[in-house]
């Protein structure tokens, strides 16, 4: 167990010196950060002296390790649009995206897993079909539209909920929360609903035919032949051998939900790392955009790796224990 | 039948049909039989012969679209066919209990053996989670798992295929059922374990005055163990009666070639018979009796009549060779 933390760990260092890479390869080959931050007017002295402040004029490899033992320790260097340092911008908008992504995965999984198991228990009734048939709306349409779908008619007819922003924020240490005011909790609705329901149709989707076939298999007979009631056998037995699956998808849909708040958070203008990330492609702010590259990929290796600690606390064939294995063979 | 004739499970006429695109299929046709309380039936024949659909039917948990479409079971004299769903789920482990085929794959792997035996127990016997955790050390002890206090604990997966098959039958006898329908019990273990597993349930069996409806294809099991045995084949029972004389003296020309197929120690036989062709499908069943394309000893009624099981000293036929008429 400790030896396989141990080695998804160092797995995990060797993703993120691979994504640093990639993040530091932007400052070489996209854009000239340089021109932009000088704009029209300078003489070539200035810009000699600014090459050399960003470090620009050393060798490639000196600047990646330079970048790759920063980054380490958080520090992403100085946005160029904004004067500040990448680490404190994205920290400020942290709260945000996370908020917003665990607001969406939450609806996600407690919307879909339920409707997941209906359809799956009562396959051949109209809401299943229903369900289904909506799920593929819910997968085919592109998250912009339905933002704006959901903007169109809870903001701009019906003026229940508010279009835009965060809403009244209030600050709890470093972090700003918005679950704590009525117009945060307002303002969060349609950009997690926008946000969740690809998920949740795709989380739905799979419980079903994960349950269809969870109740095809001989335990399942078998728990039905010891007269255990249908709570017992749909929930305890059959649901919890879904699980694996679900949480696999759930894992990396996160990782995803977390990365592709980009989209939901331009639609709605949603002061979140995404929507500064946005901005910063527009300005070719260069170290902004690698910090942000770097922080999802740690995202996705932290949630991968949590994924693969709760298949141990779900499944116990993969609980590798030495001494209850003895027990074969008799 | 027993001395007294009292009866555990009566199946009268039970046709279990299955519909289909291009029609319905009779997977049992006619069917009857009884078990006394503690006797062992053996049921054998050929894949597809209906003997797993009786058994299926017999604890109500034929997979749908099939279904009974005639006919009765009962258990103790009520009729337990058409029990609605709620009641028959507190029959079956209750009264009538199910031993799998695949030991591998009839216990749940995410949870332990133990949680499934309590679970079981707390449904069907009034009991608290404490005393049907003895009770449940205790039937792993009778099923012959060492070490039980401390094996309750673990997973199925650290199991071997026989040790589970104990499990299963743990399972199956947890509430004390009056039936146990074994649907191939021994068919995907080893050869060595296979008589332990079988002389196991035959051993419990009479302990707890349980009786066994024993589905298998393999005769010679039937031979150790069962009391009486039924001889099925394309949804009809063939050949019915007490063991030694199915097996001694068959009847049927179908049994016969069973029986003729079987190795015997200490007779020297050139080759074994073997029965030409196969069994029918269910959708392609001839007219007359359903054996007679394979039959040496067919004539012209069987072609043309479809025989019933009739009385042939102490055990029922169904072959015209018996009938009267001939």
């Amino acid at each position: 167990m400790i030896a396989f933390v141990i080695r998804r760990l160092l797995q995990a260092v060797l993703v993120m010196m691979a994504v640093g890479f990639v993040g530091f390869s932007l400052f070489a080959y996209v854009g000239d950060p340089v021109a932009i931050m000088l704009g029209q007017d300078f003489t070539e002295e200035s810009r000699r002296q600014l090459v050399h402040e960003l470090g620009l004029d050393q060798p490639f490899f000196v600047q990646y390790v330079h970048f790759l033992l920063n980054a380490a320790q958080g520090n992403f260097g100085i946005s160029y649009r904004l004067a500040r340092p990448v680490s404190e911008l994205l920290l400020e908008r942290m709260p945000a995206t996370l908020e917003l992504s665990l607001c969406a995965a939450a609806i996600a999984l407690a919307v879909g897993v339920p409707m997941g198991v209906y359809t799956g228990l009562k396959r051949d009734t109209w809401l299943s079909r229903l369900l289904l048939t909506v799920s593929l709306v819910g997968v085919s349409l592109p998250t912009f539209l339905i933002g704006i779908l959901l903007i169109l008619v809870f903001s701009v007819v019906l003026g229940w909920l508010p279009s835009f922003g965060r809403g009244t924020t209030v600050a709890v240490g470093w972090w700003t929360t918005g679950f704590l005011t009525e117009s945060g909790v307002r303002a969060l609705i349609l950009p997690s609903i926008t946000l969740a329901l690809f998920q949740m149709t795709l989380i739905m989707r799979l419980v079903r035919s994960e349950m269809l076939e969870v109740l095809r298999t001989d335990y399942i007979k078998f728990a039905r032949a010891r007269g255990l009631s249908d709570r017992a056998i749909n929930f305890g037995h059959a649901l919890k051998n879904t699980l694996v699956p679900v949480i696999t998808i759930t894992g990396l849909q996160l990782g995803g939900i977390i990365a592709f708040a980009i989209v939901t958070e331009t639609v709605f203008q949603w002061p979140g790392m995404g929507f500064l990330f946005i901005q910063s492609v527009s300005a070719a702010d260069i170290p902004v955009m690698a910090a942000y590259l770097v922080l999802i990929a740690f995202f996705f290796v932290l949630i991968n790796l949590v994924v693969d600690l709760l298949y141990y606390a779900v499944d116990p064939r993969l609980r590798v224990d030495r001494t209850a294995a003895g027990g074969h063979g008799h | 039948m027993d001395a007294n004739g009292t009866k555990l499970l009566e199946v009268r006429n039970l046709r279990v049909e299955f519909p289909s695109r291009r029609g319905t299929l009779v997977a049992v046709d006619d069917v009857s039989f009884d078990i006394a309380p503690g006797e062992v039936l053996g049921v054998v024949g050929e894949s597809g012969a209906g003997k797993s659909m009786t058994g299926a039917a017999i604890i109500g948990l034929l997979e749908p679209p099939g279904r009974i479409a005639g006919g009765e079971i009962l258990l103790d004299g009520q009729r337990i066919d058409n029990l609605p769903y709620e009641k028959m789920r507190r029959v079956r482990g209750r009264q009538i209990g199910a031993i799998f085929q695949d030991p591998l794959t009839a216990l749940n792997p995410l949870y332990t053996i133990g949680r499934q035996l309590v679970e079981t127990i707390v449904t069907h016997l009034d009991m608290g989670e404490r005393a049907a955790r003895d009770r449940a050390i205790q039937l792993l002890q009778d099923v012959g798992i060492p070490a039980a206090e401390r094996r309750i604990d673990h997973y199925p997966h650290q199991f071997s295929g026989g040790m589970r098959q104990r499990v299963v039958i743990a399972l199956a006898l947890s509430a004390n059922p009056r039936l146990i329908v074994a649907d191939e019990p021994t068919t995907a273990l080893d050869v060595s374990i296979q008589a332990q597993i079988i002389t196991l349930i035959k051993r419990l069996c009479r302990e707890h005055g349980t009786a066994v409806m024993l589905v298998t294809h393999d005769m010679g099991v039937i031979a150790e163990t069962a009391d009486r045995v039924a001889v099925m084949y394309a949804g009809r029972i063939a050949e019915i009666g007490p063991v030694r004389d199915v097996v001694r003296r068959a009847r049927h020309p179908y049994t016969e070639g069973l029986m003729g197929s079987i190795p015997k120690i200490g007779e020297t036989v050139g080759r074994l018979t073997q029965i030409d062709g196969a069994m029918p499908r269910l959708d392609a069943i001839p007219r007359g009796c359903a054996f007679n394309p394979r039959c040496a000893r067919a004539f012209g009624r069987c072609r043309i009549d479809r025989p019933d099981p009739m009385d042939v000293d102490g055990a029922r036929v169904a072959c015209w060779l018996y009938g009267e008429g001939r």
